[in-house]
This record gives C-alpha cells, sequence and structure tokens, in this order.
C-alpha cells in the first residue's frame, strides 16, 4: 500500500493511495495561495491599478518581461489572470485513478484539473451538499475571473523567478500553475460525481469497501472509511467537534483504524473560534453604530450561514438592527436556497425545525423581513435601488484579488469608519490587502476556523487508536507562525507508528495483507470434518470448486465433475504423526503378508516383501512404497497404511 | 437450511392496514403498521395479539420499519407503540417522520370528533410515539443491532416513501411499500441496485391493471375538468393533504395559466397550506426537474389555487375544489360531497385509491344512493370519475423491479388476491423463481441457501491465481480450491496444509508411491520420455505438464525412463498419496502401453 502526497497544502489536501490494485485520489484541493502574487482583477478599470509603476530586476533587459510586473509598495504583483497551484501530476498518471473520493467542498476546488482532459475514467463520491455547494464555488471562482477578461498573459516572468523579490522568488512550482478553468470543464467534471448518503456502504470493484461518515466541519462533510476484509484505513479531512449548524462528527466508525491518515486540521492553531465569532459581531456592530460600513470577504456558504444567524442577534442586541446585510455573490441565490433544503444534513436542532416545518436556518426569516439581502453582482438590478449605508456586505472572493470585493474595497477603503473583517482563514489578510495599500479603513482579523485544533486532533487520536498514523510533517512541528508553542504539534506514542509525509513524496504504508476471504456455500461446510489434533486444535481439509466474480470469491461442493476433470480431486485427506511399525507388520500379516523382512536403516526402517516384490520405506514423517506395476499389491498396501496412520 | 418467515397482519391479499411481520436470523422485524380505512371496528387495525396475546409486544420485535406516510400504512403506528406497547426503534425517512404525524393527528380528529369514536389514541400518544421514531436517509447503512442492517431506497409513490433492504447474516429481504416505476409530475421513479435479495416483497395493487400513458390521464383529466366548469358544475377534488394533491395542482396550476382562466381553485384550509411548506423543504426528495428548478421558482409556490372557506360550499357558479381525504370517508370532502352529489353538473373525480367500505368506492361502483349513520339519504346525480394518478407500479413496473434486483423469490402484499394470482405466474413463468401471495395470518416459510465468510490465507489464494492464470484460458476449466481449514482460539483460517501443520504445530506424514512399468522401446531413454510425454499430454489435456531432464512432471507426480540405449525401458512412476487418481491413471496409462 502506497500513499502518493500531491499538495503542498494540508488544508487544500490532494492524495492517492494504492491499494489491492485500486487507485484511490483522496481529495483534490486546489492551493490558491499563488494568486496573491497577482493584481486583482476588477470590471471597472481600476486608474490606480493601471498605474502602478513598472518593475523590472536590475539586471534585466528582457524586453518580454516589460509590463508583466508592476509594484505597490515594497511589493511586486503579476499584471496577468490569476492563476492556480494544481495537484502535482508528474507521479501518478490521472487516466489510472479509479476513484476520487471528496471529503468537503472545499477540498474539490481542482477536480477539474484531475478529470478533464487526462483521461480520467474513474467514478468521483462526494455527499449531495459537498456536490451542489462544490458547483457553486466553482461556478463562483470562474465566473469571478471571466467576468474580467485580460488581454495581456503574462509568461516571462517565470523564468526570472530567481531574480524576483520575496516572496514571489519563493514561489511554489510557477511552471505548473494554470489559469482557471472553463464553465464547460466545471459541467463536465461535476457530472461524473455520484451522490452518496453517510454511511452507504459502496463497493469498489469488490476489492474495497468505501463508506464516508460525517465529520461535522460544513455542510456535507466527510471522513472516508476505505476497508478490505481485514484492513481498515481511515482517512480524516477537514474535521470539527464544535456544534455549528452541521451533522455533529460521527467518531464511532473511524475507531481502531490499521491506517489513519490525518490532514486539514485548523489554520489558526492560537485562537478560538468561539470568540472570534463573538469579536467580529462586535467589532460589525460598532462600525455600523459609528456609521461605518463592514465588508467581509467570505466564500458563499459555510461560516457564513452562521454569522448570519449570530450577526442578526447582536445587531438587534446594539441597535443597529435597522442596518441591511447584503450578500452578494453569482450564486447566493442558490447557497440560500440549498442550505433550507438540505435538513437532512444538519444538525438536529437545525433538523427539528423541519417537523414544525419551519426553514431550518433563520436566515430565511431575515430574506422574509429584508434584513438580509442578497444580490448576483454589484451592478445587477435593483442592487443600487435597496443599497443604503451603513450596511454590512458578505462577498467574495477571500483573496480579495477577484470578485465583488474589489469594488468594494475601491469605494469604501478610504474612509477610516468603514471596517473590513477577515473570516476565512485561507489567505493572510496584510497579504491579501498588499494591493490595495495605503488604505483607510479598519481591519479586523477575525479568522474563523473550526476545524479540529491541535489539543483535539491529539485528543482525537487516543480516542481512535490507530496502529499508524500519517500526518502532513509540519503538523510534528510547532507552527512556522509560532515557533515556542511546541504543543501545536500531533503528539508522537509508543501506541503507534507515526508517518510524516512531504509535498511529493510516495509512502509505503505498513500494511501487509496476510488473510482475504471467501464464502462457502453449504454443501461445502457440510463435508467440513473437524479433526482435533490437539486440544483446542482442528484441523479439516475443504475442497470446493472456486467462483472469482468481481473479487469475491465462492467455493462451492466440486459435485459431478466433467469428464476432462474427473482425475482432479474431489477431497483430499491428509496422513499426519508417525507410523507405528510393529502395529503395521500385524496388520500385513493379518492380511496374509508374512514374509516381511525389516531391517533398520538411517531414521526408520526399511521393509522388504520379497514375494511381493515391494519395498517399504518407513522414516518418522515420510513412508514410500516402491513396487512393480502390480496395483493389486500396492493397493493393498495403502489400504493397510491408511489404517495405520492418523488423518485430517 | 435457514428460514425466512413471512406473516402478513394487514395487506395479505388485501389493501389496507398494512403490517407485514418478517422472522429470519432470529431477528424479527415489523414492515409498516398501518391501519384499514374500510373499518371502524377493531379490524381496523392489525391483530396484533399474533405477535403476543397480551401485555407488549417490544420483546418480540427487534425493529419497526414504515415505509411511508399513508396511513394504511402508519395509521396504527401510536397504537402499536403507545397502546398495545412497544419501545424498541422505529424507522423511517425524514420527510415520513415530519409529516406522518400531521396525518395521524388529522384522521384522529377525523375519528374522536367526528364518528365519536372511544379507545382511539390521543395527541400526546402521537407525539411519544413518534419520539421513538429513528429518521434514515437514502442508502444509508443502519446498524439496529450487530446482527441487523437496514438500508432505504428511493421508491417514489409519495414524498418520503422509501423501500427497505434489509439484511441479518447472509439472509436478505427487499420490502418496496408503495412504489411506482414511472416518475410523475413531482416525484422520481424508484430506483433499487442489483442487491440480490432471498425475497423481494412487493405491493401489487395495480397487478393487472395497465395503465396507458401519464400524458393520456392527464389530457384525459384536464378536459373532464374543462367541460365541467364549462357546463357551470363544481369539481370536487377528495385528495389526501399530501401526495396526489401537489401532482394534480401542479397540473391544473400550469392548465389555468395557459388557458388563462379565471374560475377559482380552492384547496382545503389547514394540512394543505402546511404541506405544500414541506414539499419545499424536502425538494431533494422530488424529481429531477423540480429539484432544478427550484431556486428561480418553487413548484409549490401556487398563484391561482386559493386557500377554501366552508361557506363557499354554497357559492354559486363554477369552481375548483380539492378537499380532504381522499376516499370520502369522512370531513370536508364528505361535506361537500353531501352537498354537490345531488346535482347533475357537478362532478367528482376521485384520483386516489378507495378501498372497501368507503364512500368513495361506492359511488365508484354505480351507487346512486348513499345512505349515511344519521339516516340520511343522498342521491348521487353528480358524474363519478375515477382517474388513476395514484402513483403504484403496474406489472410491467413490477417485473421491471425484479429484474433490477434479482431476487430468489418473490411475495405479493398489498393487492387483491385474485389479481395476485395472475402476477403471480407471470413472474413465476418469466423468471423462473418462486412467487407467494400469503393471506393475513398465514405463515410463509422461505428457506435460503447459506453462505458463510471465512478467513483465508493469501498465499493460498494467490497460489490457487497463479496456477490457474498459467494454463491457457477455457471458460470449461473449473478452478478447484484446496486448502486445511485451521480451527484455533475461536479463529478459524483456512490455508495450506504446510501452513497449516505449522499452525497447529503438528507433522505431516507423507506417503509416495514409486511403481516401475517395464516398457520395450529400443532408441535413447530420451526419446521414450518424449513419446511418453506426447501420450500424456493427449490424455490430460486439462493439466499442466513439464518436462525438464527427461522427467516428465505433473502436480506430484514424476515420471523418469531409465535404461540407456536398453531396448527395454524402466519407467519409474512416482506419486504422493494426495494424488492417488492422478497416479494410479497415469500408470495404468503406461502399463496398457507395455502391452
Amino acid at each position: 500500500m502506497k500513499l502518493y502526497c500531491l499538495s503542498n497544502d494540508p488544508n487544500k489536501p490532494c492524495h492517492v493511495l494504492t491499494f489491492r490494485e485500486i487507485t484511490l485520489m483522496l481529495d483534490c484541493g486546489l492551493s490558491m495561495q499563488s494568486v496573491l502574487n497577482f493584481l486583482p482583477l476588477s470590471f471597472v478599470s481600476s486608474n490606480r491599478l493601471l498605474n502602478l509603476p513598472i518593475w523590472m530586476p536590475n539586471d534585466v533587459s528582457d524586453t518580454d518581461l516589460e509590463g508583466e510586473l508592476r509594484e505597490n509598495g515594497d511589493r511586486i504583483f503579476i499584471d496577468s489572470p490569476p492563476e492556480f497551484c494544481p495537484p502535482l501530476d508528474k507521479l501518478i498518471d490521472f487516466s489510472q485513478v479509479d476513484v476520487i473520493l471528496i471529503s468537503n467542498y472545499l477540498c474539490m476546488m481542482a477536480l477539474p484539473f484531475i478529470t478533464e482532459g487526462t483521461g480520467f475514467q474513474g467514478r468521483v463520491y462526494a455527499t449531495e451538499p459537498t456536490l451542489q455547494i462544490g458547483r457553486l464555488l466553482l461556478e463562483e471562482l470562474v465566473t469571478y475571473v471571466e467576468q474580467c477578461p485580460k488581454t495581456n498573459f503574462a509568461t516571462q516572468w517565470k523564468n526570472f523567478v530567481h531574480k524576483l523579490p520575496y516572496p514571489l522568488s519563493d514561489s511554489f512550482k510557477p511552471k505548473s500553475w494554470k489559469q482557471i478553468y472553463n464553465m464547460t470543464s466545471v459541467n463536465a467534471s461535476l457530472s461524473r460525481i455520484q451522490m452518496v448518503g453517510y454511511n452507504e456502504k459502496i463497493d469498489v470493484y469488490g476489492a474495497l469497501q468505501v463508506l464516508c461518515t460525517s465529520s461535522g466541519y460544513n455542510l456535507g462533510s466527510s471522513n472516508w472509511i476505505i476497508t478490505s476484509d481485514h484492513e481498515k484505513i481511515v482517512y480524516l479531512s477537514g474535521s470539527s467537534t464544535l456544534t455549528t449548524h452541521p451533522r455533529p462528527m460521527d467518531h464511532h466508525a473511524l475507531k481502531n483504524a490499521d491506517v489513519l491518515i490525518m490532514t486539514d486540521l485548523t489554520q489558526t492553531p492560537i485562537s478560538n473560534p468561539d470568540s472570534m465569532l463573538g469579536l467580529l459581531c462586535v467589532v460589525v456592530s460598532l462600525t455600523l453604530r459609528g456609521g461605518g460600513n463592514a465588508l467581509i470577504p467570505c466564500y458563499p456558504s459555510g461560516v457564513i450561514y452562521d454569522l448570519f444567524e449570530c450577526l442578526s442577534i447582536k445587531m438587534q442586541d446594539l441597535g443597529v438592527q435597522n442596518c441591511p446585510m447584503f450578500f452578494i455573490s453569482p450564486v447566493a441565490d442558490m447557497s440560500l436556497a440549498y442550505s433550507n433544503i438540505l435538513a437532512e444534513w444538519l444538525s438536529s436542532a437545525k433538523q427539528n425545525r423541519v417537523y414544525v416545518p419551519d426553514e431550518p436556518f433563520p436566515h430565511a426569516v431575515l430574506l422574509r423581513n429584508s434584513k438580509l439581502k442578497h444580490f448576483k453582482h454589484i451592478y445587477s438590478d435593483g442592487f443600487s435601488t435597496d443599497f443604503q449605508e451603513p450596511c454590512v456586505v458578505f462577498c467574495g472572493h477571500p483573496s480579495l484579488r477577484f470578485g465583488d470585493v474589489v469594488q468594494f474595497i475601491e469605494l469604501w477603503g478610504n474612509n477610516p469608519r468603514n471596517c473590513i473583517v477577515f473570516t476565512e482563514p485561507d489567505f493572510d489578510y496584510i497579504e491579501a490587502l498588499a494591493p490595495y495599500q495605503p488604505i483607510q479603513m479598519k481591519v479586523a482579523h477575525c479568522a474563523i476556523d473550526t476545524s479540529l485544533n491541535f489539543t483535539q486532533a491529539n485528543k482525537l487520536i487516543k480516542d481512535l487508536k490507530p496502529a499508524t498514523l500519517v500526518v502532513p510533517e509540519c503538523y510534528t512541528q510547532p507552527p512556522v507562525s509560532a515557533p515556542n508553542l511546541t504543543e501545536l504539534v500531533i503528539e508522537n506514542s509508543p501506541d503507534r507508528t507515526l508517518i510524516p509525509y512531504k509535498w511529493g513524496e510516495v509512502i509505503n504504508l505498513p500494511l501487509k495483507r496476510k488473510q482475504g476471504q471467501i464464502f462457502i456455500e453449504n454443501d461445502v461446510a457440510q463435508k467440513i470434518v473437524p479433526v482435533e489434533v490437539k486440544p483446542g486444535v482442528s484441523l479439516s481439509s475443504v475442497t470446493g470448486a472456486l467462483n472469482v466474480k468481481d473479487n469475491v470469491h465462492n467455493m462451492k461442493s466440486c459435485g459431478n465433475t466433467a469428464l476432462e476433470c474427473k482425475l482432479q480431486p474431489k477431497e483430499i485427506r491428509y496422513e499426519w504423526g508417525t507410523l507405528n511399525v510393529t502395529e503395521f507388520l500385524q496388520k500385513l500379516s493379518q492380511e496374509g503378508i508374512v514374509d516381511a523382512k525389516v531391517e533398520p536403516i538411517g531414521n526408520g526402517v526399511m521393509i522388504h516383501l520379497q514375494d511381493e516384490d515391494a519395498l517399504i520405506q518407513i522414516e518418522d514423517n515420510c513412508t514410500h512404497v516402491l513396487c512393480n506395476s502390480d496395483e493389486k499389491i500396492r493397493m493393498q498396501l495403502r489400504n493397510i497404511l491408511m489404517q495405520c496412520l492418523k488423518k485430517f | 437450511m435457514p428460514d425466512i418467515k413471512i406473516t402478513p397482519l394487514g395487506a395479505g391479499q388485501d389493501v389496507g392496514r398494512s403490517c407485514i411481520l418478517l422472522s429470519m436470523g432470529g431477528k424479527n422485524i415489523m414492515l409498516d403498521c398501518g391501519m384499514h380505512m374500510g373499518y371502524n371496528d377493531e379490524r381496523r387495525f392489525p391483530d396484533f395479539t399474533f405477535i403476543s396475546p397480551e401485555g407488549p409486544i417490544t420483546p418480540y420485535i427487534d425493529c419497526v420499519i414504515i415505509s411511508h406516510f399513508h396511513l394504511d400504512h402508519c395509521g396504527a403506528l401510536p397504537y402499536m407503540s403507545e397502546m398495545v406497547g412497544y419501545t424498541g426503534p422505529i424507522y423511517t425517512t425524514h420527510p415520513t417522520k415530519a409529516i406522518a404525524p400531521i396525518l395521524l393527528e388529522d384522521m384522529k380528529k377525523v375519528s374522536v370528533e367526528k364518528k365519536g369514536d372511544q379507545n382511539f389514541f390521543t395527541s400526546q400518544m402521537i407525539k411519544d410515539c413518534m419520539k421513538k421514531v429513528i429518521a434514515v436517509t437514502l442508502h444509508q447503512s443502519v446498524m439496529v443491532d450487530n446482527d441487523l442492517e437496514i438500508k432505504a431506497y428511493y421508491a417514489g409513490h409519495v414524498l418520503g416513501a422509501a423501500m427497505f433492504w434489509i439484511r441479518v447474516g447472509s439472509q436478505s429481504v427487499v420490502y418496496t411499500g408503495d412504489y411506482n416505476m414511472t416518475p410523475d409530475r413531482h416525484l422520481g421513479a424508484a430506483w433499487i441496485d442489483k442487491c440480490r435479495p432471498d425475497l423481494l416483497i412487493t405491493e401489487s395493487t395495480y397487478a393487472t391493471t395497465i395503465r396507458d400513458s401519464k400524458r393520456c390521464r392527464e389530457r384525459d383529466f384536464l378536459k373532464k375538468v374543462h367541460e365541467c366548469i364549462d357546463r357551470g358544475g363544481k369539481v370536487l377534488i377528495p385528495v389526501f393533504a399530501l401526495g396526489r394533491a401537489q401532482e394534480l395542482c401542479i397540473l391544473l396550476e400550469t392548465y389555468w395559466e395557459r388557458m388563462n382562466f379565471k374560475v377559482p381553485v380552492y384547496f382545503a384550509l389547514g394540512l394543505t397550506e402546511k404541506a405544500n411548506n414541506y414539499y419545499k423543504m424536502f425538494i431533494t426528495w422530488t424529481n429531477q426537474k423540480i429539484r432544478k428548478t427550484f431556486v428561480q421558482r418553487n413548484m409549490f409556490d401556487f398563484k391561482h389555487i386559493k386557500p377554501f372557506d366552508r361557506q363557499y360550499i354554497d357559492n354559486p357558479g363554477p369552481m375548483v375544489v380539492f378537499a380532504t381525504p381522499g376516499m370520502l370517508h369522512a370531513g370536508l370532502s364528505l361535506q361537500i360531497f353531501k352537498k354537490w352529489a345531488p346535482n347533475e353538473n357537478n362532478m367528482v373525480i376521485l384520483p386516489e385509491f378507495c378501498v372497501q367500505g368507503t364512500v368513495g368506492h361506492k359511488i365508484l361502483n354505480g351507487a346512486k344512493k348513499i345512505e349515511f349513520e344519521n339516516r340520511q339519504i343522498v342521491e348521487v346525480k353528480m358524474s363519478v370519475e375515477y382517474m388513476s394518478f395514484s402513483a403504484h407500479a403496474d406489472p410491467k413496473g413490477i417485473m421491471q423491479l425484479i429484474q433490477y434486483c434479482e431476487p430468489s423469490n418473490v411475495m405479493l402484499v398489498h393487492g387483491e388476491a385474485a389479481k395476485m394470482e395472475f402476477l403471480k405466474n407471470k413472474i413465476k413463468q418469466e423468471f423462473n423463481i418462486e412467487c407467494y401471495n400469503p393471506a393475513n395470518g398465514e405463515t410463509c416459510v422461505i428457506s435460503t441457501p447459506v453462505k458463510i465468510p471465512i478467513d483465508v490465507s493469501l498465499p493460498l489464494l494467490k497460489n490457487e491465481a497463479k496456477k490457474f492464470n498459467a494454463l491457457p484460458p477455457d471458460p470449461k476449466r473449473r478452478r478447484i480450491l484446496h486448502g486445511v481449514l485451521v480451527m484455533k482460539d475461536n479463529s478459524t483460517c483456512l490455508m495450506d496444509v504446510e501452513d497449516a501443520c505449522k499452525e497447529a504445530g503438528i507433522n505431516r506424514h507423507v506417503i509416495r508411491f514409486t511403481s516401475t512399468v517395464h516398457l520395450h522401446d529400443p532408441g535413447p531413454s530420451l526419446g521414450t520420455a518424449h513419446k511418453l510425454h506426447a501420450l500424456m499430454k493427449d490424455k490430460l489435456p486439462q493439466w499442466s505438464l513439464t518436462f525438464t531432464d527427461g522427467a516428465i512432471s505433473v502436480e506430484s507426480v514424476l515420471v523418469k525412463v531409465e535404461g540407456e540405449d536398453d531396448d527395454q525401458k524402466s519407467v519409474f512412476v512416482s506419486w504422493t498419496n494426495q494424488d492417488e487418481d492422478l497416479g494410479s491413471y497415469i500408470l495404468g496409462l503406461l502399463n496398457s502401453m507395455g502391452q
């Protein structure tokens, strides 16, 4: 069993696991850190961005490079449509992947890169919310990039990476970066997904069974359990033990795995999501009270549902409930609609509301009361009439490189009464804001990451008792941001083997299959005659016709054999123990063979039957009967031998 | 051979109060717990004394499964759990868990308040009963206990209807509940994978009815409604609150929109408004088309259909009214019927299946006068139309389902005995499998083959595969697996004999036979060996023979020629006792050659 690590970002994981000749891909996350190096895409041409000074490395005079790089403050940006870092395609041929398992909608953004144009022919499994919301994320991303077409595609800078300043000089594999896929690829790719439910057993070519259980992280998020007859591998991706809107995490099925692969732990190991949520509500409400607007860059699903709920309560408390909340995204309407029809995937508190019947999320009420309004874009019909300040705007993209958020920063950035509040943990907020500097609006950092922190992860591991634990190498060392906090690691323990892995590595997992499983039918079972060879140990020889279909082995009785295979043994028995020579001789004479001459040789004896022209050589563990072609005497000797030996 | 025992307490050669007891592998499962609409006495509920003459039935039932929210499938649930006594788990889907208590409450009202029925369950009992209900999602594998596993499949029919696959050990049963195999205006078609159950228990409501195409029926329905309102008549459509009602509403809504009609369409207040809300929130259970478009326009927000008020009954002029219940056995629909029946301009369209004893059943059978409890006689002059919109599978659909899941046996329930006979024969003929249709209280015993899973050492399997794959492919060749089953410390494993002896700590005793045959064959001994090899290849085409250094071997049999350049050759044939048949056959072969 091998594990290939194709992603350099543990929060956008992509692995390939090979086991029993099946190639499984575990998640296909898309690392988007690369986009931070690009200039923001604005659909209203921004003079400020257009007029940023062109930057060239000191000793380079290549004219092709000119205009590709621009400077703002001390940072260099690429003036080109943003590029993304897809999973490594050198280690594994994607056309050989049999099955892709997707854990949650944040871990599937690279799917079109894997399945389209690569010869991929396998199956993709994901839960219904993962598919539906994942579709929204993919469509939103494509819309954001496509609505601001750029004519110039910068390519030359990749040849001069070593001459560029930090952080561009540290770019991860820039030559593998790709432009975003188009809507056709998105649709083709998503049409390959087969929806599965929690705890639905899926057979993979009869060799493996895969099953997903709730991971409590977001709507439809799951952990995967891969089992064969005797082995159990658990793949734990984004999971949460906190109580938010999704169904709680299901621990039980994850226990006692031979191998536990654990990834996608929190990106904010030091902060507590609850206090961040509280802080966010206060910051936003106070901004509104001060007459300023609050801008919350976000993904169109996930924590945003909890934000609507908590923020509206807090705004009520602080008397700013009349300020409207705007949710602006090309998929805002879809996201809100889907959130209210996926009751089966929600926490029981939310689920019970449906039995009344009420909508599971309170934002349905906010929508009815017009406290929350949604628009596809800032330029959509009706937005300018409904727009009133001060207000709260939720919009994408959290990287601040595309989407309507770009326009809102242009609009509000110069007013110190306004505030931008970062909640999504995927991007460093200082990096995200770099192309907009200097800005006057207040900046609040309230990253909310509900996935497991190190304390929770270590506790969970103790509870799950895996024999082998496989984690990204970075989880075995304190975070780069806090090198002194040595408790922020996955603990090693003598109870299990800990295997760290890095990007691009292929790991041999210590799982050796020793046993398989076959099904025996009644007629075979009835022929089993256990012989107790020692106290508590019984043996029985078993013979049957084997039928192998879809990797499932069935054994039934040989029955009536066709002529050509009549010589195939229907029953075989084995003799064991030592032969008692005296008893044997006695039986020989009972049968009328009286001329036996016994002489000791080596470890045993040699019995010579002169008249019968036969030799019997007897040792502790074997007997050899030599005779001429006379079958009668041989059969006679055979019968006597069989009487003297024990069989099973 | 282990058995599966099935006893219908209801729905055996009958429609109504579905309740089937299933026993296998030491587990007892109750499939549905419905009431019979046609009776007012104790016959309306299944006879639970069959399970236990008195006292609670919890000790005898491991779980109860409810297929969908129709009262003939869940109507006796509070009675069973709260009055007879059952504290075990009850499984159903989320929509059924949400909607069933509403229908139960509605029926309780009709029975207790209108009919003055005593000894009926109360609202509190419905609530308490619902607390025992565990909601499952489609395809989720639920372990009821260590041995009993259930899984739900989409059944169409009504919102949240499911078929259930039930497994104990190697035995499995599929219970369909009610289902339909063609998608309708708001639901998809039933689907199941090739799960090959030992028994398929299927409904057979339409065992003989071949339904004409859906489109024709819809056109027919619209034409009749149109004609009636054209002549100024009133149209009464008795429906159950959820299910057909929504489908017909979608149908009328689109027709009204297209024809630009102004004639009012009413929906009886209460249940139905709420009902549409359920449809909005469980939209994932509707069909593809509705799910795709629900964000732009929720199909269950109706523009032309308005809430009904009792005083509209006497309003003049044409109108269309949907009212509950669907079989005209009580409630508002019956009240409206009594008022409108004497006028020949009016029409009643019955889209639901009406069980015997109900007014709906009577008028469908041509009754022109209906007598009620209080000696009130109503003349039926209005036209009476039956529209089979009820989403059940027709014979083609039932056969299709059998084909999908490939059961070893089929059992028909939820249908009429005579019609079942017809379908039963058809199933036996077409699929060559056994088909049963027990009556209520009659127990059916089906024996199933066993399959015992045992562990097997991988080297044993791999060696067999290697040996098999080495031979040229031949579809007729059988694969033989041979090994020794080691039973030690509660573990059982099949392995090859050497490993088995090692595991058991004993020594094998190998017996080998060597016989000598003398052949007259001049020339070098290698030449003789080649001849023998050719002969054996000819006689043993299924075996893999090897020829090395003048020795021929097949399995443990070894044939060697001695006597270089002599005319007389000695051929040694040697084999172990386990290859006795093969060894003695080869010896015989050589002997016959020597003569």
